[in-house]
């Protein structure tokens, strides 16, 4: 690793091809381009000329947290998936083999930054302290969303794919025009407290970096210098599709298109994930514009709880990918500069079975809306046709409150009961 | 009062909204300098610079989906489609995001965005230009669809929307832009609510329903059917979402006869939705069924053959005609 981590907007077309890199990751099963990796599989701890001051300025009490929060997700993603298989969850999106990309990128930015998640950011919840019981709402049935965006700035799940792309940038064009009004606010004397500097960041996959919002957004975002990381998760696989069918080149290249730098960074490797990230949310905070980060990691499971891996790819890839996994090579550094003994990881694993039961339990009790607040939610101002159509409902339900129409509407026998209850519009 | 066109009392109402809310501002192709392909926003970005008139890239898609992250952080964009059939590149950020973030988020999250899309034909334009596509947007909850006919409207309603909490479609009848009217910029007066319909003319034989384009074509046909000695009542929709079915219904219980005329196609358009909820509230009122008057359904023809295409006053006598031999 050298300087060549420091990304060029311009294309060097001395640099070997693009595409041939590409092939030749394949053939490897591993990155054949520069990476960004401190910590190797095997725990030891590399440099790095510009990532390395990054990693310096972490403590052990930092570095303790990263493994924690890796422990925990994980630990949350196995509870879920078993909530979803005994029926307490319409769908489990796991995440495991990602806890580094997440953790690390979430634990870069800070409280005024703001976060568009797509929908397998569990990891990067925790460390926006968001409620992991309220994340399940979507998965339950019970909300669309689930917390509210701007209690933690950690934005809703987005399911289509790519589409908070342009969110993320067009918040980001409103951090830019908010610092400019703050200026001129400041200029005409107006006692207001500065405001720390913001930037977004947005979440995406391999599969996603295919959609046309990616690179509309990265049009926009290079054009304004908005303050935006686009932070790409590799994770090799698009439901069954491989990553080499989204792209032929690795996709953190593709940022020399759009004239801004892109780093790929070993997605496995919390220190350097955290690093690059640091570097690139400053970056995009003091207005130096636009960064895509490609985290290159590896959904070890399915990618929901409908799917099946085995029909797609072979055993011996996870084998591989296992062997880099994200908290083992933690625990190895961890434990080998003496910063954590047995009792610590005793102890994170009583805090993971501790909020495995703290899920297991609010999952249940997660109440069940009532129709009325789609009714509510669906306009914020009045709007005749929902008063209507609302009133409609009020006046058939009631039409089940007596004896002989007990248990409400939907209830077994009472199609053909409506017209005598007197209330069919 | 002052005459101006629609296209000059968009412009005027859009520099009203910029010059007293700070939060707002304009996003578009060929908006800034330009003024936009129909000169809509003439002159807003040397007034107000480039933050708040912005040029985009080439890219409806993005345009919507930034200004939703724009709303998100407290802004109120307005967006210019430069044609109704190039709206569709962001018809996925409309319907899918932008109409569905409130309700998604249980109530904690607005985006009052604008979009304003010039539709309609008339113009002799080529394809993708002339279309109506209102109906498409019509169907998604958490959307509002408004048109002016009129440049008094035009100037409140654009005002209106960009106010609004709720996500905006606001179409503009784009062959009416060169329209002359007298606008009041002090007062709204009738036009106080943009989601309510205006009886424009009265009568009592029979109802016509248009908006946006076809309501000059709407009272020219009630001109015409006047001299034929028939009183017929004209109703500028105004807001095709919701729609003000209140103002409809109380027209169509007075004539008993109602037509409803609109450039899109009549399938699957706003005009089968005010025929079944008028024959539901004005059932026993009606002395003939409820008659629509649109386009065919086809891709919007060539336009050399778009007078046969486009609903004109012989159309919507003839369905007059109908209404009124039951």
């Amino acid at each position: 690793m050298g300087a060549t981590h420091l990304p060029s907007t311009e294309f060097d077309g001395t640099a070997v091809d693009d595409r041939l890199e590409a092939e030749a990751e394949a053939r490897l099963g591993g990155p054949a381009v520069p990476m960004v990796q401190l910590l190797a599989p095997d725990g030891t701890l590399g440099t790095d000329p510009v990532y390395s001051a990054y990693a310096d300025r972490l403590d052990a009490e930092q570095l303790r947290g990263f493994y924690a929060d890796m422990a925990k997700i994980r630990r949350f993603d196995v509870e879920a998936t078993a909530l979803q298989r005994q029926g307490q969850l319409a769908l489990w999106v796991p995440l495991t083999g990602q806890e580094a990309a997440q953790i690390g990128s979430g634990r870069a930015s800070q409280p005024q930054d703001y976060i568009f998640p797509t929908y397998r950011e569990h990891g990067v919840a925790l460390t926006r302290n968001v409620d992991l019981a309220e994340l399940l709402r979507q998965f339950r049935g019970v909300s669309n969303g689930g917390w509210n965006p701007k209690d933690t700035n950690f934005h809703l799940y987005t399911l289509v794919l790519a589409a908070q792309t342009p969110h993320a940038v067009g918040y980001a064009m409103g951090i830019q025009r908010d610092q400019k009004l703050a200026a001129a606010a400041a200029a005409e004397g107006t006692d207001r407290p500065a405001e720390p500097k913001a930037a977004v960041m947005v979440y995406f996959g391999d599969g996603a970096s295919s959609e046309g919002d990616v690179h509309e957004s990265m049009v926009f975002a290079s054009s304004y210098d908005a303050p935006v990381v686009f932070f790409c998760q590799n994770n090799h696989w698009a439901i069954s599709v491989p990553s080499s069918v989204q792209t032929r080149i690795p996709l953190s290249n593709r940022a020399k298109g759009y004239g801004f730098p892109g780093i790929r960074v070993d997605g496995n490797d919390v220190i350097a994930v955290h690093a690059v990230t640091e570097w690139a949310l400053e970056r995009a905070r003091e207005g130096h514009g636009p960064v895509l980060i490609e985290a290159f990691t590896y959904r070890v499971g399915a990618h929901t709880t409908a799917d099946d891996p085995t029909k797609y790819r072979e055993s011996s890839e996870e084998t591989l990918w296992r062997a880099k996994d994200p908290l083992d090579r933690l625990e190895k550094y961890l434990r080998a500069q003496g910063l954590a003994d047995d009792a610590f990881f005793a102890q994170v694993k009583a805090d993971g079975d501790e909020l495995a039961t703290y899920v297991r339990k609010t999952t249940h009790d997660l109440e069940t809306p009532d129709i009325r607040t789609a009714f509510a939610n669906t306009y914020v101002e009045a709007h005749p046709l929902v008063a209507e159509e609302l009133a409609w409902f009020e006046e058939y339900s009631a039409g089940f409150t007596d004896e002989a129409h007990a248990g409400g509407p939907g209830s077994a026998g009472t199609q053909d009961d409506e017209a005598a209850t007197g209330v069919a519009r | 009062m002052t005459t101006m066109t629609i296209a000059k009392a968009i412009n005027e109402g859009l520099r009203a909204t910029l010059d007293n809310n700070p939060r707002s501002l304009l996003m578009g192709e060929d908006i800034g300098a330009l003024g936009g392909v129909y000169r809509v926003t003439d002159g807003l970005l040397a007034e107000f610079g480039a933050d708040r008139v912005v040029d985009t890239p080439l890219a409806e898609s993005g345009i919507i989906g930034t200004a939703i992250g724009l709303a998100l952080r407290g802004y109120q964009p307005v967006c210019e489609i430069q044609f109704d059939g190039f709206v569709f590149p962001g018809f996925n950020q409309i319907t899918t995001q932008l109409a569905k973030m409130h309700a998604r988020s249980n109530g904690n999250l607005t985006v009052p965005v604008v979009v304003r899309i010039p539709y309609g034909g008339g113009i002799g334009s080529i394809e993708h230009h002339s279309e109506s596509p209102e109906a498409l947007f019509a169907h998604t909850a958490g959307l509002r669809i408004i048109t002016p006919s009129n440049a008094h409207d035009a100037y409140w309603m654009i005002r209106q929307a960009v106010e609004c909490q709720d996500p905006v479609i606001f179409f503009e009848p784009k062959r009416r832009y060169w329209l002359k009217g007298e606008v009041d910029t002090e007062s709204p007066g009738a036009s106080a609510d943009p989601f309510k319909a205006h009886v424009l003319r009265e009568g009592t034989d029979a109802t016509v329903v248009a908006y946006g384009p076809l309501v000059p074509v709407a009272l020219a046909a009630a001109d015409a059917a006047a001299e034929d000695g028939h009183s017929i009542e004209v109703i500028d929709l105004r807001s095709i979402s919701p729609i003000d079915f209140d103002t409809v219904t109380a027209s169509a219980k007075k004539t008993g006869r109602l037509v409803v005329a609109h450039e899109a196609p009549t399938f699957g358009g706003i005009g089968g939705e005010i025929a079944a909820r008028i024959s539901e509230r004005a059932f026993l009122s009606l002395e003939a069924p409820v008659i629509r008057v649109g386009g065919f359904h086809m891709p919007y023809p060539v336009a050399k053959v778009e007078e046969d295409y486009l609903p004109g006053i012989d159309r919507i006598l003839e369905a007059l005609d109908r209404a009124l031999a039951y």
